[in-house]
């Protein structure tokens, strides 16, 4: 059964559509505000900015996230920036351009009027941080500072240090905790979403385990919205929380939402790379080092020398080399690729030879230390005490890694999934980024959505389809919720009935490895049919041989982990597929079929201008796949060249 | 390298807990402590023992998760970083490591090393936001900030909200903690308004939570993974002296 993908693009003109918009969606009486609950699944920029700002319309808000407090969602994490089209250093900058440069950057597989209105309220974001007390930087007049990111010509990022994620999360913590203490958001810390419930085709509630006690509750609501971030752990290694995970939105395909695009992944350039096999997680090194560092690789293979010994005529400077215009500062993906290309080459360097330099003793000469550690004093410190090597002597190590995930639940206009009554907001859905996302763009997007789409949209969907009367609602004793509630013991029962014999990280890590290889920077057609032929086998031995000691009903962090990982064993299959079909290279996927002689990324403008859209069809089956077709009225298409 | 571990191993919040022994080997000094901690867990699992439980999630220093004592010090033995950040180079081989969970009385033991710091976020709900509603803001632009007052302001939100303040203060005081929040917003435009409500009703769920009060040990200031300044909690005193001399509502 194909899906029906209605965009709900409004009608009008690009930049009056949200405006128009706005004026047609439905309105819900303040007095009735109260009598509707709605269900928020993530505390991060998306969630927490999405419950305070329905709390404070009037509507009743749980509120859950897995973490011991709210204020620790991965959006806290955020170093570099916010994007907003202010215009604030006259440098020409403008809505549009924002917009431009966002659909560019995704290599033009994003939605035009989704893509223009997050660029529209981009500014209303930076208003509404700064009125919360966000402290951004600031120039000595005392108005505010911008920095230039990847993939743009004018400055436009707004930031706080190196902690902008911090500073916006606490931002919305704070609205979040007002709302908290005035009882209309009840928050619900380390809890965890295991189930969607859906009566009557609509989303009306969630199965939730209570992680510290194992109590397993239901919640009902006239409205869910999934705001649980990206599911880059599928790789195991990633610059994501160690918690990160893909368990809500599987849970929503697998009772019938659409997944868009999964195979859509961002790997980052510049990350500390793996030191060991005991690596829990990888630290990205922010993208401005760019700025000042040039990378280079030695030009001899497999040479053992200090890089400190490398001659410099010895030295292969290979993105000025191969980008003469864009240098160092080519787009993420695109200096990933090359980074792996050399190292596949036999020049990395390091132990594992799994890495490249990234050099700052000419900006140092040039600029002195003084200036280098002013601008990154914070990132160099970090490097060292992570590899004892200081930086300012030593060229860096890096090494791309996994750190954001373009894909994830279909949404429309309205933010609304394919299931009536279930939204996605922030990273966990598939909107704004195309095939690759810019910097400075992510947290712009989760705010968008949270402050200033979902509620007027979801205030819209309550008035058509919300049950006003307290006798027409769906309450949590309706048989659907016993249902999935029976649904969601027996898996975990099943999981701790296992007692095999590996770890939860052992199946972890195999999954990690199989997808790297095979579904991570550089894909083909036998990597990813190998794929599809290991991961059903990591699921079986996994539901074979896992170990999860302790009791279900306790305090029990490799249960937590065992179900994600479950998760991630059903979900990988969907990214492999989705790849697979995708017969060109864009953006973050790069099909080792389809380059140019050059190497570079070729895209198929004929056969993929579209969002593949996928349904769960069961476990081991191959999903299904629609086509949302993209429609470019206001760009034109063109290849992206960074020569 | 071979290191020894006592942990504090204790089952759930009604049970009274111990140190037991555990011996490593095959610890690299590239290890991060919490890679440390997995690798021991690794063992546990095979040998069909319970692991260790340890609070952590972004392992990069910011979400504030991880929380341990480590020989008698709030997230070790180096300065200015969190336990996640810690790495086992800066011990060595045959060492004896104790490992405690923050100790405190507003903090109950969830399990293990676990604790719960839901006090603070009661605090926080108390007031330590701005009232503002979606939507309701002027330009950003329009409120020129001094850069030192903003850049202040930043110094005190810089705080993670870990909690090893509390861990290490004799009394168990969260006066550092309470006082970056209301530092970051005393010193902005923003945070006038409900400055002095801020501060009194702020201090007062501090108080109804079981903290301590501060008696000036700086143990604070010594241990935050973030160098949050103790000056914070001396402006604090002086909003909240303030806000309950002036006893405006
Ligand atoms: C190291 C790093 C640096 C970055 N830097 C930038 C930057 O400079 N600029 C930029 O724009 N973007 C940046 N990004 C990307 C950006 O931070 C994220 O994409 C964004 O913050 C995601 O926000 P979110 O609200 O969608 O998800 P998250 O912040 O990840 O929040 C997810 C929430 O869902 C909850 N949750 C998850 N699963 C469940 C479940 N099953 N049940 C209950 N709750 C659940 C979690 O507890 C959490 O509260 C960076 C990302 C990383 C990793
Ligand atoms: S785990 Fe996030 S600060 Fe240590």
């Amino acid at each position: 059964m194909a899906f029906n993908l209605d965009s709900k693009v409004p009608e009008g003109p690009l930049a009056e559509k949200w405006t128009n918009h706005r004026f047609n969606l439905k309105l819900v009486n303040p007095a009735n505000k109260r009598k509707f609950k709605v269900i928020v699944v993530g505390s991060g920029l998306a969630g927490a900015s999405a419950a305070s700002s329905l709390g404070e319309m009037g509507y009743n808000v749980d509120c859950f996230c897995y973490q011991d407090s709210s204020r620790r969602a991965h959006s806290i994490a955020a170093q570099g920036g916010i994007n907003a089209a202010k215009n604030y250093p006259n440098d020409g900058d403008s809505v549009r351009r924002l917009f431009y440069d966002t659909i560019k950057g995704g290599d033009y597989r994003a939605r035009e009027a989704n893509v223009y209105r997050l660029a529209e309220v981009a500014n209303d974001i930076i208003d509404q941080c700064v009125a919360q007390g966000v402290p951004f930087a600031r120039e000595y007049g005392g108005l505010l500072d911008n920095r230039s990111f990847g993939g743009a010509q004018v400055s436009r990022t707004f930031y706080a240090r190196g902690q902008t994620g911090q500073q916006l999360l606490i931002g919305a913590y704070q609205s979040l905790s007002r709302q908290i203490a005035q009882g209309s958001v009840k928050m619900h810390v380390r809890s965890e979403m295991l189930d969607l419930v859906m009566v009557d085709g609509h989303a009306r509630g969630i199965v939730v385990r209570n992680l510290v006690t194992g109590e397993i509750t239901r919640h009902a609501a006239d409205a869910v919205l999934i705001c649980t971030g990206g599911y880059g752990n599928v790789f195991y290694l990633s610059t994501n929380a160690m918690g990160c995970n893909v368990t809500a939105a599987l849970q929503a395909y697998k009772r019938g939402a659409g997944f868009a695009n999964p195979c859509y992944t961002q790997i980052h350039p510049t990350c500390i790379p793996v030191a060991s096999d005991h690596q829990s997680k990888l630290t990205l090194m922010s993208e401005s080092l760019r700025n000042d560092g040039r990378v280079w690789v030695p030009k001899k293979k497999d040479d053992d020398r200090a890089p400190n010994d490398i001659p410099e005529e010895e030295r292969d400077y290979y993105l000025e080399r191969r980008y003469p215009s864009f240098g160092n500062l080519v787009p993420r993906d695109v200096a990933s690729r090359a980074a792996k290309e050399r190292c596949d080459a036999g020049h990395g360097v390091g132990t594992t030879k799994l890495a490249v330099y990234l050099d700052f003793a000419d900006a140092i000469s040039r600029l002195g230390e003084d200036v280098i550690r002013a601008r990154y004093g914070n990132l160099f410190q970090m490097y060292e005490k992570i590899t004892a090597e200081n930086p300012y002597k030593v060229p860096m190590r890096i090494f791309p890694a996994v750190h954001y995930t373009m894909g994830g639940l279909w949404v429309d206009y309205n933010l609304q999934t394919t299931i009536p009554g279930l939204f996605c907001l922030g990273e966990a859905n598939f909107s704004d980024h195309g095939a690759n996302r810019l910097g400075a763009s992510a947290l712009m997007q989760g705010l968008a959505d949270g402050y200033f789409v979902a509620p007027y949209t979801v205030s819209d969907y309550l008035a058509n389809h919300g049950a006003m009367d307290a006798d027409k609602k769906v309450t949590t004793s309706h048989a659907e919720f016993d249902k999935v509630e029976g649904e969601v013991r027996a898996r975990i029962d099943k999981l701790m009935a296992i007692k095999g014999t590996k770890s939860v990280d052992h199946f972890h890590k195999r999954l990690g490895l199989i997808m790297w290889e095979n579904c991570g920077m550089g894909r083909t057609a036998e990597g990813l049919k190998q794929a599809l032929v290991e991961i059903p086998k990591v699921r079986e031995e996994f539901w074979k041989d896992v170990r999860i000691p302790g009791d279900v009903a306790e305090f029990n962090p490799e249960l937590e982990k065992a179900s994600r990982v479950a998760d991630f064993l059903d979900f990988a299959e969907t990214m492999c597929h989705d790849a697979l079909t995708r017969e060109e290279s864009c953006g973050g996927h790069y099909r080792e079929e389809h380059q140019n002689e050059e190497g570079e990324a070729q895209r198929d403008d004929v056969n993929f201008v579209n969002a593949s859209v996928w349904e769960y069809m069961g476990e081991g089956a191959a999903p299904e796949l629609t086509k949302e077709e993209l429609i470019f009225e206001n760009v034109k298409l063109t290849t992206r060249s960074y020569k | 390298m071979r290191i020894t571990l006592h942990v504090w191993r204790q089952k759930n919040s009604t049970d009274t807990g111990g140190m037991k022994e555990y011996t490593v080997d095959g610890v690299s000094e590239d290890m991060s402590f919490l890679e440390m901690l997995d690798l021991v867990n690794e063992n546990l699992i095979n040998e069909g023992k319970e692991p260790i439980a340890f609070d952590h999630d972004c392992r990069e220093g910011i979400c504030g998760t991880c929380s341990l004592m480590i020989n008698g010090i709030a997230h070790g033995p180096d300065a200015a970083i969190t336990t996640c950040q810690l790495h086992m180079r800066s011990f060595k081989d045959g060492d004896a490591i104790h490992i405690e969970p923050w100790r405190s009385l507003a903090f109950p033991v969830v399990r293990d090393l676990v604790v719960d710091r839901s006090s603070f976020d009661r605090i926080v709900q108390a007031g330590g936001y701005v009232s503002i509603n979606a939507g309701a803001a002027q330009d950003a632009n329009c409120l020129p900030i001094p850069k030192p007052d903003s850049d202040t302001s930043m110094d005190a939100a810089a705080c993670i909200g870990c909690g090893a303040c509390v861990a290490s203060c004799p009394n168990g005081s969260a006066m550092l903690f309470v006082s970056a929040k209301i530092g970051h917003l005393a010193h902005l435009p923003q945070g006038q308004p409900e400055r002095y409500k801020r501060a009194r009703d702020m201090v007062a769920q501090m108080d109804a939570e079981g903290f301590g009060a501060c008696s000036n040990h700086y143990e604070c200031e010594a241990v935050c993974p973030k160098e949050i300044p103790v000056k914070f909690i001396a402006k604090m005193n002086r909003d909240f002296f303030k806000a309950t001399m002036c006893s405006e509502s």
